[in-house]
């Protein structure tokens, strides 16, 4: 059974209508029994860094989702939090990934980064497999996780940056596999059957 | 590189898409899921849904349409329509949509972009403007077109950049349903003075009109009924784009 993290600002719909056309059980929580119970975790992120991480310790689930050692896939906000911190709202997050997440520079390019983008590989991946490189995912982003030694997968706008992370159990893709088309349902698919 | 969107925008009234000319004499056009679904399969970038009636009749939008939606695409959508507080915005985001447009609410208060801005990222929010010439002057209209403001186009866009929105969806209602091209004048201006995204709408009535628009500089053009009543295919038009040089999802 897989758990998907609602923390109240997040799309859990979209990534809960995945997993159900790839019928695959799932429970839609904020309990730390259900993520404790959990096979596997998504962290999904939609909303503001330093408002989820309040909410994170409101719900009590801040220190178990730094420990827990279950695979966890983090996407988009899901994904920033996993690192050390962000400097949207300046708050400390997950300090799984020794990185800070900054902003893009808007006085050279338009923030958001809002649209369709293609990746290449860093790193081999199994949330990749099947999936050709230079394929286009969906972002939406004004904050970004600086290229470092864990990304799998790299991304440019204006400056390279993370499209995907990965150490030990933790994932984290910053595009929205959910709303990626076909691609992004095979990520979805690949963290169900190979993570 | 980032690519340039296309989006089918659907007006929206009781489920229905209906599709005016300057904003009035509507015409039917189908059901928003199986729309919705249509333009998923044939290469849409992400989809716009506008619910019309909303904002005169002060009715909540649309948490049913959205998760209908939801479970048919797999690409992002915004939905407009009488949003008026983060509560409503919430239920919306939680139902599947990815960003909200705000219209009407955020000319009465524009504080709402911000504070929304903050609740769920600027990325979620989309300001969408309505402009019309009144007198040789650039004019901000709410409540679907009906209502004219004080408020001038160019200053009304640089402040709902300030304010943190994330977006502008920009409609010309001078060219909205004439299929005469977009305002390439007064896109080309916003284009230069704010440094979020901005989406063409109002006016698509060609291939070239697309790529006009994309040489100037907007980050996504929308059309409505050049696309619900199949005079062009958002695979030939985004073809057309790349052979011409811009950088699309085919």
């Amino acid at each position: 059974m897989i758990t998907l993290i609602d923390y109240g600002a997040g799309n859990t719909a979209s990534v809960a209508n995945v997993l159900k056309d790839l019928d695959c059980e799932f429970v839609i929580s904020n309990k730390e029994i259900d993520i404790c119970n959990a096979e596997k975790i998504i962290f999904p992120g939609v909303g503001e860094a330093s408002f989820v991480v309040r909410k994170l310790h409101m719900l009590n689930l801040f220190s178990l989702l730094r420990l827990i050692k279950k695979p966890m896939l983090g996407i988009c906000l899901g994904m920033q939090l996993l690192c050390d911190k962000s400097k949207e709202g300046d708050v400390a997050c997950l300090g799984i990934f020794p990185v800070t997440t900054e902003k893009f520079d808007e006085t050279k390019i338009k923030v958001p980064h809002m649209g369709w983008n293609q990746i290449k590989y860093a790193k081999q991946s199994k949330l990749f497999d099947g999936i050709p490189e230079g394929e286009y995912f969906y972002f939406a982003n004004s904050y970004y996780v600086p290229v470092n030694e864990y990304a799998t997968s790299v991304c440019s706008y204006g400056i390279d940056f993370c499209s995907s992370l990965e150490k030990d159990n933790f994932y984290g893709v910053q595009f929205h596999p959910e709303k990626s088309g076909q691609a992004g349902i095979q990520i979805i698919k690949n963290f169900v059957e190979k993570c | 590189m980032i690519s340039k969107r296309i989006i089918p925008c659907l007006d929206v009234k009781d489920g229905q898409v209906v599709k005016g000319v300057n904003f009035v004499e509507l015409r039917y056009a189908g059901s928003a899921v199986e729309l919705a679904e249509r333009y998923y399969h044939e290469g849409a970038d992400e989809l716009v849904f506008l619910d019309i009636t909303a904002s005169i009749e002060k009715r909540k939008t649309l948490v049913e349409l959205v998760e209908k939606v939801s479970e048919v695409i797999r690409i992002p959508f915004t939905v407009g329509g009488g949003i008026s507080e983060l509560n409503d915005i919430e239920a919306l985001l939680r139902a599947g949509a990815d960003k909200v447009s705000l219209n009407s609410s955020i000319v009465k208060n524009p504080l709402l972009i911000t504070e929304a801005a903050k609740r769920f990222g600027s990325q979620a929010i989309v300001a969408a403007i309505d402009v019309k010439s009144v007198g040789g002057v650039k004019k901000i209209f709410i409540k679907g077109g009906k209502e004219e403001t004080e408020l001038e186009g160019l200053s009304w866009c640089k402040k709902v950049n300030e304010l943190c929105a994330g977006e502008i969806l920009l409609t010309s209602m001078d060219h909205d349903g004439t299929k005469v091209g977009y305002d390439l004048e007064f896109l080309k201006q916003v284009v230069e003075s704010v440094t979020i995204p901005v989406i063409a709408s109002g006016g698509a009535g060609e291939k070239k009109h697309f790529l006009d628009a994309f040489k100037i500089g907007v980050d996504a053009c929308l059309a409505a009924s050049l696309f619900h009543y199949e005079e062009l295919a958002i695979k030939d038009l985004k073809q057309y784009l790349q052979s011409n040089g811009i950088r699309v999802r085919l």
